[in-house]
């Protein structure tokens, strides 16, 4: 029974993982803030072209979203041709005026003006059916328009 | 009685908890593209009124159903395309232009007013090239806009501010320094370079 006993050597001292949760919690709200949850799930392919001279989308004016692009894998029977689609839907050409004059009813009427259309179309998608887009949306009078874009070098895009 | 001890809430499967959240939003998380490239269609209007606009003002770019360039009817790499579309605009062929520095060139355009970019595509061409084609230009626009606003800013009291970055700095809501000033600044900038990019069917 002595007084001084001896320390046990007892290998390292385990790591204290009081602070573990700390850390997940760090992240969480990183990813909580940083989340952005998706309107519409793709039925098309969507691989943005890139281009270096963009401007911000403008958020604090309504902005509505067309997507084109080719029907991805499990959509083949919409053919392999560049289809439109709007909010969860392919759509034929016809409709996009309905979808501009819907997306204007959801708005306060002093925003209708600023309803900004942001075009996200497949790099591999042919002008032909982005051409008759614009004609659509020329129709209802949606002028404002929004090539999205990632940001890169231009010149990449042609190969 | 003793007092007895609130016993103490296990913590140790608070860090699973916030792993499984955590992991939640890391699936769902998709960082959407905002950015792009902003334009604005023609309203429709079907009373056609001839305007007579002199060939020379016209710079026609074609991008053609194989993606290939062609600028006034000659083939030309997409890389060349930005210093062109600038010496057009630049060229001041009528000598009115005070800013410009271009070659006062008379079979090229007259001044920044009335040069105009004629973009044509064809059905076939792919969106990728249009954009590309898109974004040169409008670099072009900008290489010239920048210099003015380099110019005009060191004057105004901006200095050393592109266009670009006046513009972004206008939208900044942390931007110290006269606003007012500088949208009259950027406004003149457009005014004196307008965007006179059309397109033709």
């Amino acid at each position: 029974m002595s007084k001084f006993k001896k320390k046990k050597d007892g290998g390292t001292p385990p790591i204290s993982t009081a602070s573990l949760p700390d850390i997940v919690f760090m992240l969480l709200f990183f990813f909580m803030v940083a989340t952005v949850m998706r309107e519409n799930s793709l039925k098309i392919q969507n691989a943005l072209p890139v281009a270096n001279q963009v401007e911000k989308l403008d958020k604090k004016n309504p902005v509505s979203y067309i997507y084109m692009g080719k029907p991805s894998s499990g959509y083949e029977k919409f053919g392999t041709e560049a289809r439109v689609q709007l909010n969860d839907q392919f759509a034929n050409l016809n409709e996009v005026g309905a979808f501009i004059s819907a997306e204007r009813a959801a708005l306060r009427e002093e925003l209708i003006p600023f309803l900004t259309v942001a075009l996200k179309v497949d790099r591999d998608a042919n002008m032909g059916i982005v051409g008759d887009v614009k004609q659509e949306l020329r129709k209802v009078n949606a002028l404002k328009i929004n090539y999205t874009t990632g940001v890169g070098d231009a010149m990449t895009n042609m190969k | 009685m003793a007092k007895r001890s609130a016993p103490e809430v296990n913590a140790g499967s608070m860090a699973d908890i916030a792993f499984l959240l955590l992991i939640f939003f890391l699936v769902t998380t998709t960082i959407e593209k905002d950015s792009g490239i902003n334009r604005k269609l023609p309203p429709i209007e079907e009373l056609e009124e001839d305007v007579v606009i002199k060939q020379k003002n016209i710079f026609t770019v074609l991008l053609n159903g194989k993606d290939q360039l062609l600028v006034e009817d000659e083939l030309m790499e997409l890389k060349d395309l930005r210093t062109a579309a600038v010496e057009f605009l630049d060229n001041n062929g009528d000598k009115s232009c005070t800013y410009c520095k271009g070659l006062k060139d008379p079979a090229s355009s007259d001044n920044p007013d009335k040069a105009i970019i004629l973009l044509k595509n064809e059905r076939e061409t792919s969106y990728a090239a249009y954009i590309s084609v898109q974004n040169e230009l409008v670099a072009a626009y900008n290489v010239l806009r920048n210099r003015r606003g380099y110019e005009l800013g060191s004057k105004e009291g901006f200095k050393d501010m592109s266009f670009v970055e006046m513009q972004m700095n206008y939208k900044d809501a942390r931007f110290v320094g006269n606003k007012v000033k500088l949208k009259a600044v950027i406004d003149q900038i457009k005014l004196e370079f307008p965007q006179k990019l059309s397109e033709a069917q």
